[in-house]
Formats: C-alpha cells, structure tokens, sequence
C-alpha cells in the first residue's frame, strides 16, 4: 500500500510543471547567489571629500584613505552643504571635512580637528565605514608623531586567533546556513501545498474513503520530502564544495545524518499546516509566518546569543536553529555526533511530535 | 460603476471569510517589525566565554571579574588545559576563549610584556572581530585602573557626526523595508494567487461569459488587496511611530504619494504573474522565488546593495522594493526634499506603466 502511494506522489511531482526545475535547479541558483546577497561585509563606502586646507597634511590623509579598499572617494565639493546635498540623494555615504588650517593647527597648536560625518539610516553599514576612516586617521596621526611617548601605559600584548576561519571568510560561515534556509523552503512549503492540493482538487474525498490509515497516509507524504531532502542537500554540498571550494571538516556522514532528521522535522511542521489549511492561500500564508519566524530566530543572520532573553527562548523551538548549529559546526570546526548529541535530541523531538501531530491532526470525517 | 461595486463586495467577501489568512495578513507587519527591531540584532550581549588562566593571581583574577562583570560576556567556564577549549569550542559551549599567561602580575610589574592570548570562534567572521575588539578594550581598561595611568592624547580630534540616526537604531533601516516586503506579499502574491484560483476551479469561466468588461473584472478583484495594504502601511506606521519611536520626518503626503505608487506597480506585477501562471501552485513559486526572495535579500531591507557584486547591483534595480525602499528611506527618515527623490517616483511610475501595458496584451477573456 504504502508503496504504491509514494510512487503516487512521485509521479505527481515528476508531472507538475514546475515542481522538478524548482527541486532540481532553485538549489543551485539560490546557493550561488544568496552567498553573495547575504553579505555583512561592507565594501565601498562612497565618500564625498570637503578639503578646505588643501595641504600636504590633508593631501597625505587623503592618499592613505584612497589606499583603503573600502573607502572610494567619489566627488569633492567645496561647501559642507553641497556635500550634505549629495547625502540626501543618496550618491554618497560619507562626508570628510577638512577644516582650513587644519595643517597650521596640526603642528603649531598640536591639536586640529576633523569631522567625518556619516549616513547612519543603516546604523551598522554607517559604523563600520566610520570605524574604517577613523582607524586611518589615528593610523596617520600616529605616523606622524611616532615620537610620543607611551610612558605609564601598561604593556601588554593581546593576541587574537581567529580560529575555524583563519580568512575570515564570510562565505564559510553562510554556505552551510544557507543550505539549511534552502532545504527548509523546499522541503517545508511543498508538503504544505501537498495536502491543501489534494483538498483543492477534490482527491482528498476519494483517499479519505479508501483503507488507508492515518499514518500511512502521513508516511506516504513525508518519504518523498524526505528523498527529495537527501537529493537538495547533496546539491547544496556539490555546490559548496565546486564553487566555494568548502568541505566540511567533519565526517560528511554526520551532516546527512542530520539533514535526514531535520528533513522530517520541518516536512512534518508542512504537513500539519497543510492538515488544518482549506486553500492554498492559507497554506502559504501560515507556513510563511512561522518559516519567517523560524529563519529570523535561528541565529541564521545575526548571532543567536544577540537576541534578547525572550526572543532566544522562543528561537530555542525552532529546529533550524540546531540544524544551523550543527551544519557550521561540522563544516568549520569538525565537531562529531558525540559532540553535538544535544542538538540531536531536540531534533528527534522536533521529528517526534510534530509527526505525531501530523497524523493525529488529519482526520478523515470532515 | 454598479457591477464594480458588486464584484468588488464579492471579493471582499471571498478575503473575509478566508479568517486565517486575513489574521496573519493583519498581524505579519507587527511581528515582522518586532522580529527585526527586537531579535535581529547583532549586539554583543551575554556571549559565553571561557578563561585558562594559567597564572592564576590577584590581576588576573581581577581581569576574568571585569570580563564577567560587564554586559557584553559571561564566564561560563574555567578550563585547566588547552585541549578543554578546542572540545568547548567544538560544543559550541563558548564563542571566545581567553589563556592568560603564567606569571601574569609578575610580568606586568617587571614590564616584560606579559601575554593575553584570546581564541576567538570565528564561523562567523564579524561577530569574532567584534568579540576581540569588546574583550581587548574591557582587558585595557582594567589594566588601565590598574597601573592608574593616563591615556596619551591623541592629536587629531576626529569628530564624528552621526545623521539622521544618532542612536543607530536599526529600526529605522528596517522599517521601510518591512512595508516594502509586505506590500509585495498582499498586492503581488495574494492577488496573482486569487485570479488564478478562479481559472483553476472554473469561476472564471461563469465571469468572462457574463456581460461585466474584463477590465472590471481585474479591477474589482485588485480593489480588496489595495485597501488591505493602505491598512497594513498604516500598522506599520503607527508601530514604528508609537512603539519603536522611529520619526517620520518628510511630508505625509508625499509618502503616502510614494505608498500609493507602490502598491499600484505591485498590483500590476500581481496581475502579471496571474496571466503567466496557470496554477495557484505555480503562482505561489513565481511570486516567491521571483518577487518575495529578492525583494528582502536584494532591496537594501538588511543587505546593503553596493557591496554585492555587480550582477546581483544588476538584478537589485529591477526590484521595485529597491526603489521603494530607498525613496521611503529617504522621505521618511531623512526628511529630504521632493526633488532628491524624483527620480525614484519616476522609476516607478514607468514600471507601474509597463507592467500594465504587458498583462494587458496577456490578458485573455477566453479560456484554451
């Protein structure tokens, strides 16, 4: 019986117009663009330069900020307000100003001033292009007193190790989360479209009379996500590994482990909502809101432990944030099952009670 | 005008019976703005650190105090060897490990340069930078307390001067890309899903043979989407207004000029997508994958566009979102005259006339 539904919904996937390129091609896009998308990295600040002094002094600051890669001098202008005119239309991020007699202040009055203005509608694009221009500044002002002495500091060295991702790349820590995002959009809304197409198209009556059991009927939906699961995520680790050049340090049986629950985990969450939906519109909707919900929480973007108190509890229910946990863990630190048992369990919860939900939600009466 | 006002009722109708979908169409734009304003944040708060202090004194004992005591760490573990750290790391117990060298004080009031080595978990690249900056500084300013010396002053005094947004609250970043995202959800996705479901269970068909003009048709079934988004812009102002505390500081009549604009080119790309589709599940993936995606990855929401690569900048200024997103920003939080954004109306304008164009020359009043 069971067999033979699954070969049921094969079929009716391998006929759906756009259900096999989306499986089969939307892995790949979405892993090749999204990296680029989902960057934090800020390159290219536009600057607009205000030099009044036009000196050696603020040509040598100019210079050592043209080096920088981050910063582009885009336009100068003579006033502050023209500048500012260029902010609010958005051609540039950054005002430098250097005041007339900054040079003269400099060295006769050992004291001149500066103002570097910044647009900070986005606060964090606006301090991380501030930090840059004014670790040159200070780098410059060091440079050319390099007499003065630092007599009572304390002495001291910090070093940093930057472990896991001596680059520092972005890319390394975004390929394996990304996988997951993509895994669970696909193997998350298309069960939830699943039963909702079944009660559109009329189906639902004739398996409804028919002997199937509840969790046959619940089983026969959640195999074939789970298979087409195993083929995304094999995607994702060809793409990582070609185009990104990213391997995990970790056993890569670990990972598929992992993805195998975490595919039945958010399958089953797809197949609840599709239980209680009448139109797939309201299934959309409801997986949307809570795949929203999930993804912001996970620890995806920004880091788990910014959140505050309340919102971490909350994320602490979404299985994605283990899957993440565990998929950078494996792919950067090479951490192995023994390590990352926690993070198993609460999957297997996760798989445990949303499929039981599953199969008891689906009722058969109407 | 009466046929319209008739059909325009029944797909009110059709919306307010849908109870689920119209909840969370109401209620989406407040948990969107308290996700992003509250939980997506990248603030170093808490973070769980572990310390090897191998010197184990009163300065070093001081120095972990000050760590835990401040807002931004929490000593969670105290380890005796360097292999405990690499099994913590890899338990992802702590994100930052700190090996104070053996000898500390002593080295210190010798000046011999002692060592603070910090080991710094860095999967995700920025957030260790920032944990080493936070820690180095929370680590000299003790020292600093220590010896009681003074700080050389520096001789450029930089001054830096942070516009519209001195607090750097990031809602005032996110806000009009939550109404960006939203108007395309309601007026893109739920309106091409609609027309479609009436061709995918035949109502259609009962519509085209009645005497209504098909222009009327499209128009009545637009009508609904259109008003629920006006209600959903003004959620979304009364939050960010009332409870985020952002300002709106441009003319309300232009913005609600730009909204209007908007939410016309996002019907059209509604209507669009429904002459491309022929199945409310192929509706559903085109308005996801093509419209929903890119308008929160690629319109400036929470990436910034210019420091993508130039293709993806390519793709960013085909999105209306963009556009949007950047005028809204603009008039809204940057109070700027009209005219910096007229070339963002006019964008928009001319995709609202094109779309329109296409589905009409789309637009069939017959079924194959």
């Amino acid at each position: 019986m069971l067999g033979y539904l699954i070969e049921k919904e094969f079929k009716q996937i391998k006929r759906d117009w756009i259900l096999p390129k989306l499986i089969l091609i939307f892995p790949f896009i979405a892993l090749i663009l999204l990296p680029y998308a989902a960057n934090f990295d800020i390159k290219d600040t536009r600057v607009v330069v205000v030099d009044n002094d036009k000196s050696s002094y603020s040509n040598q600051i100019l210079n050592k900020l043209r080096a920088n890669t981050s910063i582009n001098i885009n336009y100068f202008e003579d006033t502050y307000a023209k500048a500012m005119d260029l902010i609010q239309e958005d051609r540039a991020d950054m005002i430098i100003n250097i005041p007339s007699g900054f040079e003269k202040d400099y060295i006769v009055n050992k004291n001149s001033k500066l103002l570097i203005a910044v647009n900070t509608v986005n606060g964090m694009k606006g301090s991380i292009s501030a930090m840059y221009a004014q670790n040159i500044i200070s780098d410059f002002s060091l440079e050319k007193n390099s007499s003065i002495q630092v007599i009572n500091s304390p002495s001291m060295e910090i070093q940093p190790l930057y472990a896991f991702n001596k680059t520092l790349n972005y890319k390394f820590f975004m390929v394996p989360a990304l996988m997951v995002m993509i895994l669970t959009l696909i193997c998350g809304f298309l069960p939830a479209f699943n039963i909702v197409g079944e009660k559109e198209k009329g189906n639902m009556e004739q398996i409804n009379v028919s002997p199937i059991t509840k969790p046959v009927f619940i089983l026969s939906k959640l195999i074939p996500y789970w298979i087409i699961g195993a083929i995304v995520i094999s995607i994702g680790f060809l793409v990582a590994w070609l185009f990104y050049g990213i391997t995990p340090q970790g056993s890569i049986f670990t990972v598929y482990i992992f993805s195998f629950i975490f595919t039945l985990a958010i399958s089953g969450l797809g197949l609840v909502l599709s239980n209680y939906a009448q139109s797939y519109q309201q299934a959309v909707f409801m997986m949307f809101f809570f795949i929203m919900i999930l993804i912001l929480m996970s620890g995806l973007y920004t880091p788990f432990t910014s959140m505050p108190p309340w919102a971490q509890a909350i994320g602490s229910f979404s299985p994605l944030k283990y899957f993440i946990d565990v998929m950078r863990c494996v792919y950067l630190k090479g951490s192995n099952i023994v390590e990352l048992l926690p993070q198993l369990y609460a999957l297997l919860g996760f798989v445990a009670v949303v499929n039981t939900w599953a199969i008891l939600s689906y009722r058969k009466k109407n | 005008m009466k046929q319209f006002l008739s059909f325009a009722k029944k797909e009110f109708l059709h919306i307010f019976r849908d109870t689920w979908t119209m909840m969370i169409i109401l209620v989406l734009p407040v948990i969107m703005m308290l996700l992003f304003g509250y939980a997506v944040t990248t603030e170093v708060r808490d973070t769980n650190i572990g310390i090897l202090d191998n010197s184990r004194d009163e300065i070093s004992k001081r120095l972990i105090d000050k760590l835990d005591e401040s807002e931004y760490f929490s000593v969670v573990r105290a380890f005796n060897s360097n292999s405990e750290i690499e099994k913590a790391f890899r338990r992802s117990e702590i994100s930052l490990a700190i090996i104070i060298e053996n000898d500390f004080s002593k080295k210190l009031i010798t000046k011999q340069n002692p060592k603070i080595q910090m080991i710094a978990d860095a999967s995700d690249p920025n957030h260790a930078k920032t944990l080493v900056n936070y820690a180095s500084g929370v680590i000299a300013q003790s020292l600093m307390q220590e010896s009681k010396a003074n700080n050389p002053s520096s001789l450029i005094n930089t001054e830096l001067k942070l516009l519209y947004n001195p607090l750097m609250k990031s809602s005032y970043n996110f806000v009009p890309g939550v109404m960006g995202f939203i108007i395309i959800i309601v007026c893109a996705m739920m309106t091409s899903v609609s027309i479609v479901r009436e061709r995918e269970r035949g109502s259609m068909e009962l519509l085209l043979a009645s005497p209504v003009k098909p222009i009327t048709i499209i128009l009545s079934k637009v009508t609904p989407y259109f008003c629920i988004s006006l209600i959903n812009i003004l959620t979304i102002f009364l939050v960010s207004y009332f409870i985020m505390g952002v300002p709106i500081k441009g003319s309300i009549f232009s913005i609600f000029l730009l909204c209007i604009v908007y939410i016309l080119v996002s019907l059209s790309l509604g209507i669009l997508v429904s002459t491309i589709a022929k199945t409310q599940l192929v509706a559903l993936v085109i308005s996801a994958i093509i419209l929903l995606m890119p308008s929160m990855l690629l319109s400036g929401m929470m990436f910034d566009i210019s420091s993508m690569p130039l293709i993806l900048q390519g793709i960013a200024q085909i999105m209306p979102a963009k556009w949007f997103i950047s005028a809204i920003r603009k008039l809204m939080i940057m109070g700027v005259d009209v005219r910096f954004v007229f070339k963002e109306f006019l964008v928009l304008i001319s995709m609202c006339f094109v779309l329109i164009l296409i589905s009409l020359k789309k637009y069939k009043n017959r079924l194959e």
